[in-house]
């Protein structure tokens, strides 16, 4: 059984429910924050909250319980009132701001746990950066079971939490979106804002035994920006940022119980390796993301090079045709069709010393059936000679438009007209071609080839 | 209270030696300290200004990794484990790392900076405490000397550390007072110095650099979480009493190295007090002072400000209704009238009994309004003659709103009266020149002024 490679016992099962409550919780809300553009308020609320949490564990000894998230609501809205008020009374800068006070109470918090240690137990890492293995050791019994205070707490908060975001759905949906709307529809968007924080405040509180009072801010904000990456409703993103805290905060016990052992050491912190599951599910996101990943826009930018490039070849060939036609003969060949070395050479091909990719073009263009390959020359079919005719007329329709309508000094006309020739379809050759009076030849005095069937 | 086990004379013993460096020990750190809290304020005032305040906090966190692997590392080839100089090495190459992660992911996605920089931070961090755990699990570690680097602690400064400290410190001053005045210029409008053929990318760069430096050598003091504070504070504090440049650098500096002292010494004297939050809250004590103080937009000197505007339109206000109150019933002997004139001027504006006292009494201090024996209050001449000048910007202002901006006569009352007590003489000017007809010397009002009549 895979259970019992991992050693896995009670306490794993508790300690995942804490983990999975905790990040469960910490997605839903941080979801707004990330949202609302204001991640980093959650950054320096789970900070600030260090006094009050300090101050919880001086009067009542206890490290969990109500007076704690009642505490943690006020230092939350104190914070967040304080960073506003410094940032409109004053004028500094919001960032600025959030960093004098975020770093003062935290300070303060930090110096009143160290001198309370002496007396309390409490420690500053478990503060810092969590104890979740220190969650099974704490039963309360609550109906006949024996389970983890800080199991019950942490499903308190995600009630709570969670009935608010239900109830309160269209509304903060409508403040986070559009909050100038919002306003004139009549919903109070600072009400809201500072429900959103208070929110924020208790959920810190209430998942730092678990993730510390550092890493609540990997929780709050990762989930939300993973869901940003892959959805575009705010249901749907809810669900995605909810779902990815859970997972990774299995996956993060897990491997903070098996990866050590890979390389000779035991285990390690199940926070810190929380945080680092989500980071890479975070880059993970990033790269396969649809529309906006990095696998998807390289596929689109390669997609984007490669139908130019086709396009190249193919005004070169539909060129060739011509002058084996027709008037001047440069290049004396018979049926139109050029050796890849012709491709290469023709003053101002785009493949001159690139002989590696116009190899690779040809290859696809031949399994796309828009060119032949004969007796060493590439000569293109009936349907790539069509493709080849589009370019060349939009090539030269553009020339002529530069010079007739633009005075563009003729020497600088090829390098618009080739640009522009790959973002030309046919609606706009046919707007361009009535707007200059069906032109039949381009300035240099060559033909403008008929817009093919 | 937490200082109960200690001796109170043993206590000032120590106060007195910290405070004048009486032991080697302190006057090391002290030197590392201060130098530290010298650099932060003077790049720190750059970066406040640039506003990247908060990348700096990203870069902090994201040098733990670099910490624990350096450490790591170090113990599996039999090294020193705590040389400050690799550590630090190491902080530097995962903080620029994560500066770069922050970058990419701004620029590559659409997610805001402010994710970004939560993101790396807190995802960073979390793989530094990934290896810290592995190290507390280590046979044998040493791993205490870590945890300096996450609360800041100064007690394991070696004498080698604070110089390392100190020149770091001296070189990031030294640089930033150089390019003083390309700084000035691309942090106060960068597009005109890229304009003007600055280097202005480049300049960006080094000034992260410069706080990216500040940050790591900080680390070991301060610590990473609160490593920011020490960029931010002082400038943000220095703000409230200055405006020029030069002048602020130079107090940011100060604020910096004094809160460095401050905090400390505090350290240095109490037991159990991180170096690191002495500093952040002897700095946050400087910025409340300045902020209450400050004579730059200082909370208590714009209360003042605010409450002397507000008592210099209330007498304005005055002088104008009991100018028009003259204007009625005549200034000689008003008989009847007298008994009405308190409520005329109370339902003139409903003002507050006590504010209409305490106006008319600081008139009559200035010699405008006197109390007649008969029992009304009275203009001076020299009361008169600002009364007059009063009520003239009001209703040269009414009669320009009626003229140029089409308001109802019934309306033009409430829009001059927030103006007309910020009226200058030049706008005067102008508005006699547009309003010819109106000019001397007195317009009459357009609205009904208020009246003795019992009001339905």
């Amino acid at each position: 059984m895979i259970w019992s490679a991992l050693m896995w016992t009670s306490l794993d099962t508790w300690i995942v429910l804490a983990a999975v409550l905790a990040g469960v919780t910490c997605g839903l809300i941080g979801s707004f924050l990330v949202l609302k553009k204001i991640s980093m308020m959650g950054d320096a609320i789970s900070h600030a909250v260090l006094p009050g949490i300090a101050l919880a564990f001086l009067l009542t000894g206890s490290r969990s319980g109500l007076p704690l998230l009642i505490g943690a609501g006020l230092v939350g809205i104190l914070t967040s009132v304080l960073v506003q008020v410094l940032h409109q009374h004053t004028r500094l800068e919001e960032g600025a701001s959030m960093g004098v006070v975020f770093t003062v109470l935290f300070a303060l918090g930090l110096i009143m746990i160290e001198q309370a240690a002496r007396n309390v137990d409490i420690h500053p890492e478990h503060v810092l950066f969590g104890a979740v293995e220190l969650v099974p050791l704490r039963m309360v019994e609550l109906w006949g079971f024996d389970i983890p205070q800080g199991v019950i707490v942490l499903s308190g908060v995600l009630l709570f939490n969670l009935i608010l975001v239900l109830v309160f759905f269209k509304e903060f949906r409508l403040v986070t979106f559009d909050p100038a709307l919002a306003t004139t529809l009549g919903i109070p968007a600072t009400a809201l804002h500072y429900v959103l924080m208070i929110m924020v405040s208790i959920t810190t509180v209430a998942a730092f035994e678990v993730v510390g009072s550092v890493l609540v801010v990997a929780m709050l904000i990762v989930p939300g920006s993973i869901a940003w990456l892959l959805t575009q409703r705010l249901s749907s993103f809810l669900l995605v940022s909810t779902g990815v805290a859970g997972v990774s905060a299995v996956l993060g016990h897990v491997a903070a119980i098996t990866i050590p052992g890979f390389f000779g050491y035991t285990d390690t912190s199940t926070a810190g390796s929380m945080a680092v599951v989500l980071g890479v599910f975070f880059f993970l996101a990033m790269v396969i993301a649809p529309d906006q990943g990095l696998f998807a826009r390289l596929v689109k930018k390669i997609n984007r090079g490669f139908a130019v490039h086709t396009q190249d070849v193919l005004g070169l060939l539909a060129r060739s045709a011509e002058r084996s036609t027709g008037s001047e003969d440069v290049l004396p060949l018979a049926d139109g069709g050029l050796s890849a070395r012709n491709l290469a050479a023709i003053q101002g091909s785009p493949f001159a010393g690139r002989r590696f990719l116009l190899f690779i073009v040809l290859r696809c263009m031949q399994f796309g059936k828009l060119l032949v390959f004969r007796e060493g020359r590439y000569k293109a079919t009936e349907q790539g000679l069509r493709r080849g005719q589009e370019v060349l007329r939009s090539h030269r329709l553009w020339e002529t438009y530069f010079h007739d309508d633009c005075q563009v000094d003729p020497k600088e006309l090829h390098y618009q007209a080739d640009v522009l020739e790959h973002y030309t379809d046919a609606k706009l050759r046919k707007d361009l071609a009535s707007g200059l009076d069906e032109p039949i030849n381009d300035p240099q005095g060559r033909p403008i080839p008929d817009e093919p069937e | 209270m937490w200082l109960g086990n200690y001796d109170s004379s043993q206590v000032l013993h120590r106060l007195i030696r910290v405070l004048t460096l009486g032991d080697y020990n302190t006057r090391v750190v002290m030197f590392g300290t201060v130098m530290l809290g010298l650099a932060g304020g003077v790049v720190g005032v750059f970066l406040l200004l640039r506003k990247r305040s908060l990348l700096a906090d990203a870069v902090g966190h994201a040098a733990l990794p670099g910490v624990a692997a350096t450490f790591i590392i170090l113990m599996q080839l039999g090294g020193n484990p705590r040389s400050l100089p690799l550590l630090m090495l190491g902080a530097l190459v995962s903080g620029l790392l994560g500066m770069g992660c922050v970058l990419f992911i701004t620029r590559t996605t659409r997610l805001t900076q402010d994710a970004a920089l939560g993101i790396i931070l807190s995802v960073f961090f979390g793989f530094g405490i990934v290896l810290l755990g592995i190290i507390q699990r280590m046979r044998g570690a040493p791993a205490a000397g870590l945890n300096s680097f996450i609360y800041g602690r100064t007690a394991s400064m070696l004498l080698s550390d604070a110089v390392l400290i100190g020149t770091a410190a001296l070189v990031i001053i030294g640089l930033t007072l150089l390019l003083f005045k390309e700084f000035r210029l691309f942090t106060f409008d960068s597009p005109f110095a890229a304009g003007d053929g600055w280097p202005v990318t480049f300049l960006d760069a080094l000034l992260m650099a410069l706080a990216v430096g500040v940050t790591i050598i900080g680390l070991q003091a301060v610590g990473i979480i609160l490593i920011i504070a020490i960029l931010v504070i002082p400038p943000a504090a220095a703000r409230f009493w200055t405006n020029k440049l030069g002048l602020l650098v130079f107090l940011s500096a100060m604020f910096g190295a004094l809160g460095s002292y401050l905090g400390t010494s505090i350290s240095a004297i109490l037991p159990r007090m991180p170096a690191g939050a002495a500093i952040v809250v002897s700095q946050g004590a400087f910025f409340l002072v300045s902020l209450l103080f400050g004579s730059e937009r200082g909370l208590i000197q714009e209360l003042i400000a605010r409450n002397r505007q507000k008592r210099k339109i209330l007498r304005q206000n005055l002088l104008r209704a009991l100018y028009e109150f003259e204007e009625q019933y005549g200034t000689g002997n008003i008989g009847a009238n007298q008994e009405g004139q308190w409520d005329y001027l109370n339902d003139a504006r409903q003002w507050q009994r006590g504010s209409l006292y305490r106006g008319l009494k600081s008139l009559k201090k200035q010699g405008r309004v006197l109390f007649t024996p008969r029992g009304y209050w009275k203009l001076t001449p020299s009361g008169r003659s600002e009364a007059a000048r009063v009520t003239r910007n009001h209703r040269l202002w009414e009669v320009y709103l009626l003229e140029f901006a089409a308001i109802a006569p019934a309306h033009v009352d409430q829009g001059a009266d927030q103006i007309e007590h910020v009226l200058g003489d030049e706008m005067v000017a102008e508005l006699e020149k547009l309003l010819p007809r109106f000019g001397t010397p007195l317009p009459e009002s357009f609205h009904p002024l208020g009246s003795l009549e019992e009001k339905p």
